[in-house]
């Protein structure tokens, strides 16, 4: 199978990813959409170590993971501690740290 | 020079405390503020005091040296150690600065105890007594410094004190615009000096005294011309001759015992003092020495044309002094045998002028500050004591015998007839006459005639403290001159012959008596046309408008304040308004302009931080979008 669909695929889920950060309000789903970006990127890396035949890519892939992972933890107790003050899980609320 | 000098000894190396304790009170005085207000007149005066001690203390030695070797050199440090250029702060006494430090304390003095008396009722009496030690400071540096430098320092300082003293009562305006006009006049005069000094040392490579004198004779008559004429322009401005005189009337707005001693007796002939001092450098120029007498002539009857027609007893005052400076001046620039008499005429006429301004300020404290004689008249019975002595001074500066200024005018009208400077001699007479006029008239409108006084006004006799210092004045004015020219060994010329070097008189083929009597018969005339005009005719209270155009002219001031004004003052005003402007508008418009266009647009900026996480999403995908097209076209190149 040609590798060049798995990275059409991982364009597509990029894009979706990227759109949904843009257009979403709701921090979870905003979050989630971060995450398929994260995702869609790993998928590229596999691709392309699968491509050179070296495997740079896959372990790219992993220090990722680490990172998505390190960041859920960070993300969701701010998310969960915005919404404990203000009520709301809204990104366009939480606007207080501007000009 | 024919003078020895020495290094100070004894009293001599307390030099310094001439100077440093004036200045000491005047400090203490102004930063000690309000809590030396009971006892802070007592100090400044008892320093004075304790100067004129000092200086006669000094005298006595000096005149108890051998009579070529009447010089002590202070030295106290040095000034200004730089390359070429070594200045030593050297204090000097001679035989010419002792008699200059004798009047400068003596007549301070007097003015200190005077002042008590005159300024008890001015909320600002400490202030007014630490300026005046401030002057007594200064003007003591000026007369006692041993280099062009210092004599400079003491110039500036003097010129200083007088702008304090001129704006005292700064509150009112018109003594505001008279201490800046004096002022800005000075810098005038200021600025030659400075040049002059500059010159000296380029060409002496020394600014000392005894060095630039003992090479005097090696200079070019060009280079002797050009440093004297700069000289000459300094002692015009600090004397007020002849074209700068025209600040002095005005600084009469100045508490009168500062006018009587910083514009009668001592800082104004400062200018007289610079050019006696720098003799040997004047005789090297006969140019600059006919330009000294010129002015001075010039400057005799210009003064005393515009005193005939002033109302204001000060202003009076202040063109006779301008006009006996002149005479001054004229003695001066006559060459070595008349420099003595300017000297003498310039002591006699400190005695006199300085008693005359006090004794005028002694009527404006009995009249509640009226200065207009039009309004006075009759005062010699309410003010019998000021009377007398005005009495005294008035003999004494129309130069009727014995008195103080018979003997120096006399000599200096003698010395040009016997130079066979007849012109000089009968414009000299003509301004021995007009003295006559104008202080006979001030005689008349003031102490004799019908009183004018207003009606609510009751003249009454100043209190013992003003009266006192007149009295010896007085004195000084009635015996001065034929102390100081008749005691043979004592006398003046043969006191100051160590500095200025002997001289026969030139002597004329016309009997002294002679001229004498020609001189008081002028005086007489003068005196009595002023007693037909102002004593047998009543005198108007409101100065008479159908004159005839001398008088309409004389009391224009000669058009000389009305040119410098309109060719000077305005353009300059204009100048700086201008410049204020261009300031203003260009120079802080560019700068706060380019602010503001920084502040500006940063505001507007400032609003791209909205606060909204999704914008800045898409900002930085966008960017991120931008990158890869970027990077997508060069690959595709």
């Amino acid at each position: 199978m040609n590798p060049a669909y798995y990275l059409f695929l991982s364009a597509m889920l990029f894009t979706v990813g990227t759109i949904g950060v843009l257009v979403r309000r709701n921090a979870i789903v905003v979050f989630m959409c971060v995450e398929l970006m994260l995702n869609a990127v790993n998928l590229t890396l596999v691709t392309f170590s699968r491509m050179n035949g070296r495997l740079d890519g896959q372990i790219l892939a992993f220090f990722v993971m680490v990172v998505a992972a390190a960041e859920v933890v960070v993300g969701l107790s701010i998310i969960v501690a915005i919404f404990r003050t203000r009520r709301s899980a809204s990104v366009d609320d939480a606007s207080l740290l501007k000009w | 020079m024919a003078l020895e000098t020495h290094a100070a000894t004894g009293i001599h190396s307390l030099l310094w405390l001439l100077i440093a304790l004036p200045l000491a009170g005047a400090a203490t005085l102004l930063l000690g503020g309000r809590r030396t207000n009971q006892w802070g007149h007592l100090l400044a005066t008892g320093i004075a005091f304790a100067t004129f001690v000092l200086a006669l203390m000094s005298f006595v030695k000096l005149a108890g040296f051998d009579e070529h070797a009447r010089g002590a050199v202070d030295h106290l440090f040095t000034y200004l150690p730089v390359g070429g250029l070594e200045v030593k702060a050297d204090l000097f006494l001679d035989p010419l600065s002792s008699a200059f430090t004798l009047l400068v304390t003596g007549v301070g003095t007097l003015v200190h105890v005077y002042s008590i008396g005159y300024m008890e009722h001015d909320a600002e009496r400490r202030r007014f007594f630490a300026y005046l030690n401030l002057f007594l400071a200064s003007m003591l540096l000026l007369v006692l410094a041993a280099n062009y430098i210092l004599v400079y320092v003491g110039w500036e300082l003097v010129g200083v004190s007088s702008y304090l003293l001129i704006g005292f009562w700064s509150h009112k305006h018109s003594a505001a615009t008279a201490a800046k006009k004096a002022f800005i006049t000075n810098r005038v005069g200021d600025v030659g000096l400075s040049i002059a000094v500059v010159t000296i040392f380029v060409t002496f490579g020394t600014v000392a005294f005894d060095e630039v004198f003992a090479n005097a004779s090696r200079l070019s008559s060009g280079t002797a011309t050009a440093i004297c004429l700069l000289l000459l322009l300094g002692a015009c401005a600090k004397s007020a001759q002849f074209p700068l005189h025209v600040w002095l009337p005005d600084a009469m707005e100045g508490p009168t015992p500062a006018s009587a001693l910083i514009h009668a007796a001592t800082m104004v002939t400062a200018g007289v003092y610079l050019i006696a001092r720098s003799h040997p450098l004047f005789e090297m120029s006969q140019t600059a020495l006919n330009l000294v007498t010129a002015v001075g002539i010039v400057t005799v009857l210009i003064g005393g044309v515009i005193a005939c027609v002033q109302d204001d007893i000060k202003k009076v005052l202040a063109y006779s002094t301008i006009s006996q400076i002149g005479y001054m001046f004229l003695a001066v620039g006559m060459g070595p045998g008349a420099y003595p008499i300017a000297v003498f005429h310039l002591l006699t006429h400190g005695f006199f002028k300085a008693l005359m301004f006090m004794g005028a300020g002694s009527v404006m404290h009995g009249l509640h500050d009226e200065t207009d004689m039009r309004r006075m008249g009759a005062l010699r019975k309410a003010m019998p004591i000021t009377y007398i002595t005005f009495l005294a001074g008035w003999l004494a500066i129309i130069g009727a015998p014995p008195f103080a200024g018979f003997f120096s005018k006399d000599q200096i009208l003698e010395t040009a007839f016997a130079d066979g400077n007849y012109l000089l001699w009968v414009l000299g007479l003509l301004g021995a006459g007009i003295t006559a006029f104008y202080m006979t008239r001030l005689m008349c409108m003031t102490f004799w005639g019908t009183s004018r006084v207003d009606k609510d006004v009751h003249a009454h006799e100043s209190p013992s403290v003003m009266t006192v210092p007149l009295m010896v004045l007085a004195v000084l004015s009635v015996v001065g001159g034929a102390v100081l020219n008749l005691t043979p060994e004592g006398s003046l010329t043969h006191w100051l012959e160590p500095v200025f070097g002997h001289s026969e008189h030139a002597k004329s083929g016309v009997s002294p008596y002679i001229l004498s009597v020609v001189t008081i018969a002028v005086v007489l005339v003068g005196a009595y046309t002023a007693k037909v005009m102002y004593l047998d005719r009543p005198v108007e209270r409101t100065a008479p408008e159908n004159v005839t155009p001398p008088v309409r002219w004389a009391r224009k001031r000669l058009y000389f304040d009305s040119v410098y004004e309109s060719v000077l003052m305005r353009p300059g005003q204009y100048l700086a308004r201008a410049l204020v402007f261009f300031d203003g508008r260009g120079i802080d418009g560019a700068v706060n302009g380019a602010a503001a266009l920084v502040g500006g647009t940063s505001g507007r900026l400032r609003r791209v931080q909205t606060g909204y996480v999704r914008s800045y999403a898409l900002g930085v995908a966008g960017g991120a979008m931008l990158l890869v097209a970027g990077l997508v076209l060069v690959a595709a190149r």
